[in-house]
């Protein structure tokens, strides 16, 4: 099957790592990286592994994107300039997965809800964020079981994962992230802390995850609920661990996770990206299904 | 040591740094009466707000007694001189709290970051600034780096809009002569006008030590806790800092027979158990561990018989940073486990 051609925006950590997931799926190709630097590393990588780059934003793309025939586009630059990114390219029929907290697409969390985004020919969906990726599958195990009236998540990463668009953008990303813990996660009541940690050698990203259901939790089911959801994670992110828990006390349910990454361009400590870029290569995969169907 | 003559101004922690002893459960009629108090003693400035500040509500800090908005709106119109600051960690509390904050009354804003990361403040530091606001950087666990490095950061709150900059130190870890070194850093490199401060926990009995060491190297803003209510071992006392202010010269424009009333009559009555130095709390000031995590650990003793003293020391070896609270519960299962503590109950 002919690969579907994809433009990455952005040459930041997670556009960078993105390059290394895409080039591995039989589905996708990577032929664009888009920067605004001429001296990105991620540009200079991008250029090695025989993309084609511009360091003049999305408009150095627009020229090209008919003739080279890319359908799909990854935003991974910042919450306040995805949607310009993303009308722009739109606009040419290019569908455009948004790796920022922009949300102006709906959320995508691949093992809770990629199904309900198939057949729907969606332009624009948004990864929520990498502890929304890391955690809301968890929320969702435990809100299929029963009512979770409010869920929390805390994602802790390493220093030298974070990239300036993330800094700048961390209002963003609590608030993306917690709208995400309840419009996908199930939860009633959302919230989102993150926690950087500059620890060095650095530490592997942390995610724990605190449900309080409206009843006494079913603690069997959960906990057989979250070991199956914890497989499914595993499929596309093998560092998908968990640590301790589900801890029950009263209504409160807690896990403890760990995502280690595939060590692609940052090494295995920055399981953020992988579980985003993951998530967004494979939710690409299954819009590069439908766009040869 | 001369400082006489020297302006200083208070900032009260007890009923913010307070929270966390208190498990964030300060009543509103509590918070009241203690702030009253505190500005007829003349204490100028007193900071209101979660524990964790601006929206620390959760699972993870604790559900607090009432909400940031509530205590600020019952404690504001009451003040007849002293002006209320609130905390913002930003990861925790975003911009829609400062905002929120402002629309109360609260003058102050102080942006909270670990010492290493300031650069995730700029919004909102940009943003108390713009509304103009006293704008302050707070760069926690300052005892973590060196000097060199503590001040690169604090120049970049200084350029995102901070018009005070401050040396934390969470953990109670500090001696005279690294309060010292870092606060002469800030001076000789932070512009002329923006303002410097030092924040400091008793956990090595140093809060006073530590604040004068502050002063001398000039700092112009001394945070205190009445009644010593703060998380560890509490804050630098607020009557005793004060009481030797006087001693020394040092104008502080706080009462200290009115503030020492303030500590033994309204603050000391609300306290669970006594703000103090034990052996836990001398293990954060010893280890350099985040000062909140206390009653984390203490409750992580009760429930997994791992002591609250090594659960804090692997914090420490671990290098948590203030924040990660889970941690503590998510590290005595695991030191639990590993000495085969766990029924089959507690893990999956």
């Amino acid at each position: 099957m002919k690969k579907i051609k994809c433009a990455i925006v952005g040459s930041g950590n997670i556009g960078t790592d993105l390059m290394y997931k895409l080039q591995r799926s039989p589905l996708l190709e990577p032929v664009w990286m888009v920067g605004i630097d001429p001296q990105s590393e991620g540009l200079a990588l991008a250029r090695k592994h025989g993309l084609k780059t511009t360091d003049k934003g999305v408009d150095g793309l627009v020229p090209h994107v008919k003739a080279d025939g890319v359908k799909i586009a990854f935003d991974a630059t910042s919450a306040y300039v995805h949607k310009e990114n993303s009308d722009k390219l739109t606009k040419l029929g290019v569908v455009m997965i948004d790796l920022t907290p922009a949300a102006i697409g709906p959320y995508c969390v691949p093992p809770v809800n990629l199904k309900q985004h198939a057949g729907k020919k969606e332009m624009n969906v948004n990864m929520v964020s990498c502890g929304g990726q890391a955690t809301i599958p968890m929320v969702y195990a435990v809100s299929r079981v029963q009512p979770v009236k409010y869920g929390e998540i805390v994602a802790t990463v390493a220093s030298k994962s974070v990239g300036p668009g993330t800094r700048k953008n961390i209002d963003e990303f609590t608030r993306t992230t917690a709208a995400g813990v309840e419009k996908v996660g199930g939860a009633k009541v959302g919230k989102a802390i993150i926690v950087i940690n500059p620890a060095d050698p650095p530490l592997i990203m942390r995610d724990t995850i605190h449900c309080l259901t409206e009843d006494t939790p079913k603690q069997e089911e959960i906990t057989k609920s979250v070991h199956e959801m914890i497989k499914e994670v595993q499929k596309y992110v093998p560092g998908y661990k968990l640590v301790n828990g589900p801890v029950f006390d009263g209504n409160r349910v807690t896990v403890f996770m760990e995502v280690a990454g595939l060590g692609d361009y940052l090494p295995k400590y920055a399981g953020n990206l992988d579980i985003m870029t993951a998530s967004a290569t494979r939710t690409a995969e299954l819009f590069a299904e439908e766009m040869h169907a | 040591m001369n400082l006489k003559g020297i302006k200083v101004t208070t900032h009260d922690m007890s009923l913010r740094d307070g929270m966390h002893p208190k498990r964030h459960q300060i009543t509103i009629e509590q918070m009241k009466s203690i702030a009253k108090g505190l500005d007829e003693a003349g204490v100028p400035l007193i900071e209101v707000t979660h524990g964790d500040g601006l929206g620390g509500a959760s699972v993870n800090y604790g559900f607090p007694a009432a909400s940031d908005e509530e205590y600020l709106r019952a404690v504001i119109p009451l003040l007849k001189k002293a002006k209320v600051s609130a905390l913002l960690l930003p990861g925790i509390g975003t911009v829609d709290h400062l905002r929120m904050a402002k629309d109360c009354g609260v003058t102050t804003i102080r942006v909270a970051t670990h010492c290493t990361e300031a650069d995730v403040s700029e919004q909102h530091i940009a943003l108390g600034r713009k509304l103009g606001m006293d704008t302050v950087g707070f760069l926690m666990m300052a005892h973590m780096i060196e000097p060199e490095a503590l001040v690169k950061q604090a120049l970049l709150m200084e350029s995102y809009g901070a018009n005070c900059l401050y040396v934390t130190d969470s953990a109670g870890y500090m001696l005279p002569d690294d309060v010292s070194a870092r606060i002469k850093m800030f001076r000789d490199k932070l512009k002329p006008e923006t303002e410097i401060g030092f924040h400091g926990h008793h956990n090595l009995s140093m809060g006073v030590a530590n604040s004068l060491a502050a002063v001398e190297a000039g700092a112009r803003r001394i945070d205190c806790a009445c009644g010593g209510m703060g998380a560890g071992a509490g804050n630098t006392p607020m009557e005793v800092f004060v009481a030797v202010c006087n001693r020394m010269g040092v104008e502080t424009g706080v009462d200290v027979f009115k503030v020492s009333d303030v500590a033994e009559d309204l603050v000391t009555p609300i306290m669970d158990f006594p703000v103090r130095i034990d052996r836990n709390s001398l293990t954060l000031g010893y280890a350099g561990v985040y000062s909140s995590f206390l009653l984390f650990a203490r409750r992580a003793e009760a429930k997994y018989g791992i002591s609250a003293r090594e659960i804090l020391l692997e914090l420490g070896r671990k290098k948590m940073v203030g924040g990660q609270e889970d941690m503590i519960e998510d590290t005595a299962l695991t030191m639990a486990r590993e000495r085969g503590l766990l029924g089959k109950k507690a893990v999956a």
